[in-house]
């Protein structure tokens, strides 16, 4: 009898001890279930969290401080990310389970389409808030944010209309002119024009530069510019038969056999270094980017780059405030993104870090028009930029492009370009990772 | 009546208090130890289930409560998918050229730091501080040295003759690179534990060595080696645990083409092929495929390690 009712007594250890384990998570759970809602009394003492990624410029630009000034009851505390991918992947989780969210969540344009399909619900809908016009946006700016039922879930931060940045010192020592005017109409109105100029430059280059950075930044820039992209209206991808991915996947594939792109990936190390070190003569340029050459090519590169209008008018990056629901001071938050992303704030991030207004408030600002950039030998970016921002044809989004342009650029011209391999092999190769990532 | 009882009730409390005691004995353990395994099931045992299930059906990342029954359907998907089996085999490779060099010249290290030497506390403190050092901060120094352009590496490689390397395109060289961070990082840690194993050896059995003419080589290979068997086989039983779920080093390594290892999947492991899955792809059942795979590549190789030990075991017995 003993040798038997041992292990029966463990057994029963055994359940309790998992019954426990269960209660204490369910206790946790159900714990935090509960939320605060919003606060009855508007004078209480309240923190709202913002979370954002890479350089949304509101601190930079003194905004926090500002607003804390004016509701001195309200505390700000901000967390930036500094890989968007990342940020992202970590937003998705904490919106799946409905706990981490900070009040204020900003989500970039590559993954709006994904927040307004699968996540709609999950955010407050802006568009009935007090206060809010959607009409003070570009439309297509508005448009990409609101779900099919109609709530707009982000208020625009900045958009990136896209020119060309590139370095007068290496265009003259190439026999191609320096002047702003001249160079937009080396490639006005054709893409295929910029990779023509590109072989005449690499044909008298100083030795060890390339024309641009890399075949998968013209890859994109080019696509930005196409009216079909990787999915239809209806949100279906379309990327094998789409002529706009078509044409940019066969200019960056001519670009990277015509030597042409010093076949670096953007934003890595490598990338970073050859600004420093003259690489590379062009580079495509949302508004954004001037901020990230200015800093890389440091005190060397200062009043030998210069900014001149693109082939076509795209668009290249911009964000949103969102209001997760599961936040504790949704109306609150709501006034705080309502603030952040109004034109005369807009205006301010703009004179500070470079993100482009997406109000028409905004654009049409002074600070804005006027802005012209001693970095860049005084090219009046704000003008460039904004003529840029007028003349931008939206194109459908859907919520697995992200997805297809990583696999496209990285597994695909990044590889024709590292390995030598066949564009044909590689393209192959992209439509196969792209069924495998996408479907059930 | 009353003495009637009185005479019942001494034997009665004692057995009372004996069988409470017999309890206190027998279930205490089990109160002591009960913290951990409350905590295994909570953020161990649970989540192994749930992401077994998980693994069976069809579930988006967005939407985790929506499933759709696949049945064996991620795993049968994983066999006849080209990148799982390039993740396995660079999990393999990279892992050999890590964990070998890795634990040999923890060996050598550690048989060296036994000695009597000057400096002796500093050198035991010195080779962990790699140890002790983040893998973002230490890659991000790596991937500088490896800059194919710009990078150290390559310089030193160039004064003495040698090619450059596309130590972030290429199939070897990048393997090789993150090996590199890898070796870099354990060796001390593994170092240490062979050193604590070292010094519980009987110096005498040095002494008696040295007198029969064993010269420093003869120790480490007849003496010292075979004293810390159990030793090396648990740090080679640690490592590879370590080496299949090798996910940061490559990760950062990469930058941003890190979670795809590289343009053509050069140095992807199978940790980063599953977060490839499971977030930028938002397949969360499949990436749960790979979780469990995983699981059970861990297993067979420690059965296999088991019975490797189990034969050796018989076989030096029975020698």
């Amino acid at each position: 009898m003993r040798t038997t009712s041992r292990p029966r007594r463990a057994a029963v250890l055994a359940t309790a001890v998992l019954a426990t384990s269960a209660l204490l998570l369910t206790a946790c759970s159900s714990s935090s279930d509960k939320k605060g809602g919003d606060s009855t009394d508007p004078n209480a003492k309240i923190t709202l969290n913002v979370g954002d990624f890479g350089t949304f410029g509101y601190k930079e630009a003194g905004l926090y401080d500002e607003y804390m000034a004016a509701h001195p009851n309200i505390t700000i505390k901000y967390d930036t990310v500094q890989d968007g991918q990342k940020y992202w992947d970590a937003l998705t989780t904490h919106l799946a389970s409905g706990s981490g969210l900070a009040d204020v969540q900003a989500v970039e344009v590559g993954y709006i389409a994904q927040a307004t399909k699968a996540l709609g619900d999950k955010f407050v809908d802006l568009g009935k808030t007090e206060g809010i016009n959607p009409g003070n946006w570009l439309d297509w700016k508005s448009k990409q944010a609101t779900t099919a039922s109609g709530s707009l879930i982000g208020l625009g931060t900045d958009i990136g209309p896209m020119a060309i940045c590139y370095r007068t010192d290496l265009f003259q020592q190439a026999g191609l002119p320096t002047d702003r005017e001249a160079v937009g109409k080396l490639w006005a109105g054709d893409w295929a024009k910029f990779v023509e100029a590109g072989k005449t430059y690499q044909s008298k280059a100083p030795t060890g530069t390339f024309f641009t950075d890399s075949a998968s930044g013209l890859f994109n820039a080019v696509l930005s510019a196409q009216p079909e992209q990787y999915s239809d209206a209806s949100g279906k991808l379309v990327y094998k038969t789409s002529a706009g991915v078509k044409t940019a996947w066969d200019l960056a594939v001519s670009a990277s056999q015509a030597k042409i792109s010093a076949g670096l990936r953007q934003f890595q190390d490598p990338w970073n270094a050859a600004f420093a070190n003259a690489k590379f003569a062009t580079v495509v340029c949302p508004s954004w980017m001037t901020g990230i050459i200015s800093k890389y090519s440091g005190d060397s590169g200062k009043g030998k780059w210069d900014v001149a209008a693109p082939p076509v008018a795209s668009n290249w990056g911009g964000a949103f405030l969102t209001v997760p629901k599961a936040g504790k001071h949704t109306k609150e938050a709501a006034a705080l993104v309502a603030w952040l992303t109004a034109p005369e704030q807009q205006a301010k991030v703009f004179t500070k870090v470079g993100n482009l207004p997406s109000t028409i408030g905004g654009l049409q600002q002074p600070a804005v028009q006027g802005a012209k950039q001693e970095y860049f030998n005084n090219a009046p970016t704000g003008q460039i930029f904004a003529a840029a921002a007028q003349s931008i044809k939206p194109a459908p989004i859907g919520d697995q492009d992200g997805n297809v342009k990583t696999i496209i650029t990285d597994n695909g011209i990044l590889d024709i370009e590292e390995h030598g391999t066949d564009p044909a092999k590689a393209w192959t190769n992209v439509t196969k990772l792209v069924d495998d990532k996408t479907g059930h | 009546m009353a003495t009637h009882v009185r005479a019942e009730a001494p034997p009665a409390r004692p057995s009372w208090r004996s069988r409470l005691y017999r309890f206190d004995l027998k279930a205490s353990p089990y109160a002591f130890i009960a913290p951990f395994f409350l905590c295994f099931a909570a953020f161990g045992l649970f989540p192994l289930i749930w992401t077994g299930w998980l693994s069976l059906h069809y579930v988006d990342l967005l939407t985790p409560d929506v499933m759709e029954w696949k049945g064996f359907g991620n795993y049968t998907r994983l066999w006849s998918n080209d990148q799982f089996w390039t993740a396995l085999r660079n999990t393999f490779t990279i892992g050999v050229i890590s964990t070998v060099p890795q634990l040999l010249m923890a060996l050598g290290l550690a048989h060296l730091l036994n000695y009597r030497m000057r400096g002796r506390g500093f050198f035991r403190v010195a080779i962990l501080a790699p140890y002790a050092t983040s893998i973002a901060a230490a890659t991000l120094v790596f991937v500088q040295l490896f800059n194919p352009d710009y990078g150290f590496i390559n310089w030193a490689l160039g004064a003495i003759g040698i090619d450059h390397t596309q130590w972030y395109a290429d199939t070897w060289p990048s393997q090789i690179a993150i090996s590199t961070i890898v070796t870099w990082r354990w060796t001390g840690y593994n170092a240490l534990i062979y050193l604590a194993a070292m010094q519980a050896v009987p110096k005498d059995l040095y002494e008696a060595a040295s007198l029969d003419g064993a010269n420093r080589w003869q120790q480490f290979t007849r003496i010292t080696i075979p004293s810390i068997r159990p030793t090396i086989m648990f740090t080679i039983i640690v490592s590879t645990i370590g080496a299949t779920q090798l996910f940061g080093e490559p990760m950062l390594f990469g930058g941003g083409v890190g979670v795809s290892g590289g343009s053509a999947h050069q140095f992807q492991t199978l940790s980063l092929y599953m977060y490839e899955l499971g977030w930028p792809s938002r397949q969360l059942g499949r990436a749960s495929a790979v979780a469990w795979t995983m699981l059970l590549i861990l297993l067979l190789i420690g059965l296999v390690q088991f019975l490797i030990t189990r034969y050796r075991k018989r076989h030096e017995l029975g020698g």
